[in-house]
């Protein structure tokens, strides 16, 4: 289970989390919702530490993650980037393989290319893709590789930045459906950041909204439409007039 | 007064940052260094960067040595005919390549063509979030990307500036057996005379200062590149901008420490 415990963080003046306190039940997968530049990718880069926090605490089941050695924790983690984050020096085989081939999770180059090509098969793209560089991609191609590196090393944990930002509705369908498979398939926590509510009813158990650096409101997708919080009807019937102001 | 505060305060602000980027430019060498104490080491990087750091900049930096070697045969040529001195061109030629010349104009052609490509390589990996995605991946950015690049300048650019060197004597060479009418084994005998081991190996060494200088500011610029294209257009004029002022000033400091009296 992952629990974080008010979070704080500021860049300069502008208070971006302010108090982000959440649970997320392993083997469940969480959505946070929630308006641009509201610290949605934040939480997910505070967790993995690749921001500090100005304060609080991330829990990994009870165990706080400065105390933890960090190459085990990241290890245990999987992440889809909003843009993939593909390394663009390196064939799409070698990118979704790159952590097994090196630390303590080191294949074969061949093991490595054979588990590459096999996450490849999973994500629904063609071993002929292996060979390709990133810039040869489409948009959606390349969000599929970069699943397919989320999951190469089979984690525990996989976090989702906005996985259907910038692709059309039916490959945003698509990377839905294939996440929803690959966490129930896995078993794995997830965690997943969007304001595309297709992602929502597709990904999530549990949803939970950003708003003035405080989670608004956190209950079972089911509950989503019927949460008579005035803040989360305004923002999953995309209504311009409401209690969120619409320029922020 | 107040535009007299006002000044000040400039001043003592411009002051601060200065002091404030030395600071966090002496962290980032001091981080780089440290890495190479500890695993993994990335040779294939390491590889990738001798490549395109030294071998790629040979045609640049060696065109650059054999203009310059001929221009400055002419230069010492008309300057010397002056004091009936002509006969100096070759070893001029060959000492001002292999002290000055060659190391500093090769610093700087690789200051533009390296540091540039490296700032922009990193910048736009630090904008598309590649970077995170290495460290997500347990992968220390310094040791994966900023470590092999500072290593392979340090190493390649003195080869660099010794082959610059040698294409630098040579274009003295043609400009003085073509133009200036000088014997071409009487050029080649005057300037293996007069060229010493030191001339040669003190810009080698100052080859290795410039190189590490050059990747230095192309990654610090690089890993800490701010948002979007203007971003890393901005990291990328920093990076030359920095790596060249650099260059010129170190090349004054070890020219102290090696040549003067």
């Amino acid at each position: 289970m992952i629990q974080l415990d008010r979070l704080h963080k500021s860049f300069g003046s502008n208070k971006v989390l302010q108090g982000v306190s959440l649970k997320i039940a392993k083997g469940s997968s969480l959505v946070v919702i929630g308006g641009s530049g509201t610290g949605k990718s934040v939480i997910l880069k505070c967790i993995l530490g690749l921001m500090r926090v100005d304060q609080g605490q991330v829990f990994l089941e009870g165990k706080d993650m400065q105390t933890l050695d960090r190459d085990h924790f990241l290890s245990r983690f999987g992440m889809l980037f909003q843009g993939a984050a593909l390394f663009d020096s390196l064939p799409v085989w070698q990118n979704i393989a790159f952590r097994l081939t090196q630390g303590a999770l080191k294949k074969s180059k061949s093991d490595a290319r054979e588990i590459a090509i096999e996450k490849l098969r999973r994500v629904g793209l063609q071993p002929d893709v292996a060979d390709k560089y990133p810039s040869e991609l489409s948009g959606g191609m390349q969000k599929r590789v970069g699943l397919a590196r989320a999951i190469a090393a089979d984690p525990e944990i996989i976090f989702f930045d906005e996985p259907t930002t910038g692709l059309d509705p039916i490959m945003a369908g698509v990377i839905n459906d294939l996440i929803r498979e690959i966490v129930t398939e896995m078993g794995v926590t997830a965690m997943t950041i969007t304001h595309d509510m297709s992602s929502v009813r597709a990904i999530a158990d549990q949803v939970a909204m950003l708003h003035l650096g405080k989670i608004q409101w956190t209950g079972p997708v089911k509950n989503l439409t019927e949460s008579n919080d005035p803040f989360v009807d305004q923002f999953i019937h995309g209504r311009a007039t409401g209690p969120i102001e619409a320029v922020r | 007064m107040k535009s007299l505060t006002t000044f000040l305060q400039a001043i003592g602000s411009a002051t601060l940052n200065m002091l404030a980027a030395t600071g966090r430019v002496t962290l980032f060498i001091l981080d780089t260094l440290r890495q190479a104490f500890s695993g993994p080491f990335y040779l294939r990087e390491f590889g990738n960067a001798l490549m395109q750091i030294g071998w790629l900049s040979l045609p640049v930096v060696g065109l650059t040595a054999f203009f310059t070697g001929g221009a400055l045969a002419l230069q010492i040529y008309a300057g010397g005919a002056r004091f009936s001195a002509e006969a100096v061109v070759p070893s001029i030629v060959a000492i001002g390549m292999a002290r000055e010349l060659g190391p500093v104009l090769g610093g700087l052609m690789v200051a533009a063509r390296v540091a540039s490509s490296i700032a922009a390589e990193l910048g736009t990996m630090k904008v598309t979030e590649q970077i995170d995605a290495l460290v997500t991946l347990s992968t220390d950015p310094m040791k994966y990307l900023t470590l092999p690049r500072v290593l392979a300048a340090t190493l390649a650019v003195p080869l660099l500036v010794g082959v610059g060197d040698a294409i630098g004597i040579m274009g003295g060479y043609v400009v003085g057996v073509t133009r200036l009418d000088f014997n071409p084994a009487a050029y080649i005998k005057n300037t293996v005379d007069f060229l010493q081991l030191w001339d040669i190996l003190s810009g080698m060494v100052k080859g290795a200062v410039f190189g590490f200088i050059v990747a230095i500011m192309g990654c610090y610029f690089g890993m800490n590149s701010g948002r979007g294209a203007q971003g890393v257009g901005r990291a990328t004029k920093y990076a030359v901008v920095s790596a060249s002022v650099l260059i010129l000033a170190a090349n004054y400091i070890l020219t102290e420490l090696f040549f003067s009296a």
